[in-house]
């Protein structure tokens, strides 16, 4: 590569702030909107997302030198559903009451552009180890959004974080925020914020 | 080797591993899937019919009546209805006293309503009593029929009171049950 060198730890924890899919890229908004009303379904979107991620990351590094360009998008989006077929299907089995609240966005992963994004821009072109640093940083920085997202909804929405109560008790829960508008709002801020931190930072 | 072949070929082995994969998981999950769901009603239906030693079987048209008997004495009876909600179906087990004039409780069996509004038919975590909605349901009067109110309690022996913010989806369900009770109690009078 002619780039200037990234360390493996660097490839890990640019997903994660730098490169965050949702607060930098806007990568993957429709389950991030959709499914973050309580910080629970937002976690296990979040996971569901990263096992996702990071299983199809080294198996297209895997394959990428054995798949013709032309198919590519194909075979990625097959290997992709694979994955997401098998999440979906372990929630369903294990975690009946998260896989039915998530309902149909589980299967929608495998449309999830911030997947495909991985595989296309990093996963077809460099090696195993990078792939599943790459990803896996991607993840927990899909997933750390999710949670954040998820909580803030569900503290103003509903009163309580991951289904205990923390709001005092004649707080009255504002329903806008469980309702698409609220989802609009309350990322629209966390991505303003994390703005705001990154020029805070720059400026030092 | 020629570039159409090998499109074909990868293409062709990536989806038939990915299919051999899917299938061998589905044979290990379903089962588990498949055991969880009779579970649910099973333990739904016990839940519902009151204190019985013996549940009789009873297939009325598209309705599988499930007939609580207590000492040969029929104590209750429940059944599965469904109905479209705000969004897709809602279903759940109904139970009803013999004479089919009252219901004896309510238990939502799946549904998909908007998270957060229409889902406190099932729980609403902003009132000390989660399950209130389906639990005001006891020893409602099915005839003439179900009506739901708003923003004040039930006063009448045949009301219950809808959900703040998700009147559709409340509405759907006194809509199911005054639906499907009747049909049911016409097919097992006439039986």
């Amino acid at each position: 590569m002619s780039q200037k060198k990234v360390t493996l730890f660097q490839e890990f924890l640019k997903g994660i702030w730098k490169e965050n899919p949702i607060l930098v890229s806007l990568l993957g908004l429709c389950p991030t909107l959709a499914v973050t009303v309580s910080a629970e379904n937002g976690l296990a979107m979040g996971l569901a997302s990263t096992f996702v991620v990071i299983s199809s990351s080294v198996f297209v590094s895997i394959l990428r030198k054995i798949i013709p360009s032309q198919v590519r998008i194909a075979s990625f989006i097959v290997i992709i559903a694979t994955f997401v077929t098998i999440a979906d299907r372990f929630l369903a089995a294990y975690y009946p009451e998260i896989s039915s609240s998530l309902g149909p966005f589980i299967p929608l992963i495998i449309v999830n552009c911030m997947i495909l994004g991985r595989q296309e821009a990093f996963a077809s072109k460099n090696n195993i180890g990078r792939s599943f640093l790459d990803a896996f940083g991607v993840g927990i920085g899909f997933t750390v959004v999710l949670v954040l997202l998820g909580g803030v909804r569900e503290i103003l929405g509903s009163g309580t974080l991951f289904g205990v109560e923390v709001m005092w008790n004649s707080f009255h829960p504002w329903a806008v925020m469980i309702l698409p508008p609220g989802a609009f709002l309350a990322l629209g801020l966390i991505i303003g914020a994390s703005n705001w931190l990154n020029e805070l930072g720059e400026k030092k | 080797m020629n570039k159409s072949l090998k499109m074909i070929l990868v293409l062709t082995i990536i989806t038939i591993i990915s299919g051999s994969i899917l299938s061998y998981w589905d044979s290990f999950t379903k089962p588990i899937i498949n055991e969880y769901k009779s579970n649910k009603l099973d333990k739904l239906i016990l839940e519902i019919l009151p204190e019985h030693n013996s549940i009789e079987e009873l297939k009325l048209g598209e309705y599988n009546l499930y007939i609580g008997k207590l000492d040969e004495k029929i104590v209750g009876i429940a059944f599965k209805v469904e109905g479209s909600g705000y969004q897709d179906i809602i279903s759940m087990i109904v139970g009803v006293t013999p004479d089919f004039s009252k219901i004896t409780a309510l238990k939502i069996l799946s549904q998909k309503e908007t998270p957060g509004l229409g889902t406190k038919i099932v729980e609403d975590p902003s009132n000390k009593n989660p399950s209130w909605f389906t639990e005001q349901f006891k020893d409602v009067k099915v005839e003439p029929e179900i009506i739901y109110v708003k923003n004040a309690k039930p006063s009448k022996d045949n009301e219950i009171q809808a959900i703040t913010g998700a009147t559709i989806s409340s509405k759907s369900v006194v809509n199911i049950l005054n639906t499907n009770i009747g049909k049911v109690k016409k097919m097992y009078n006439e039986k």
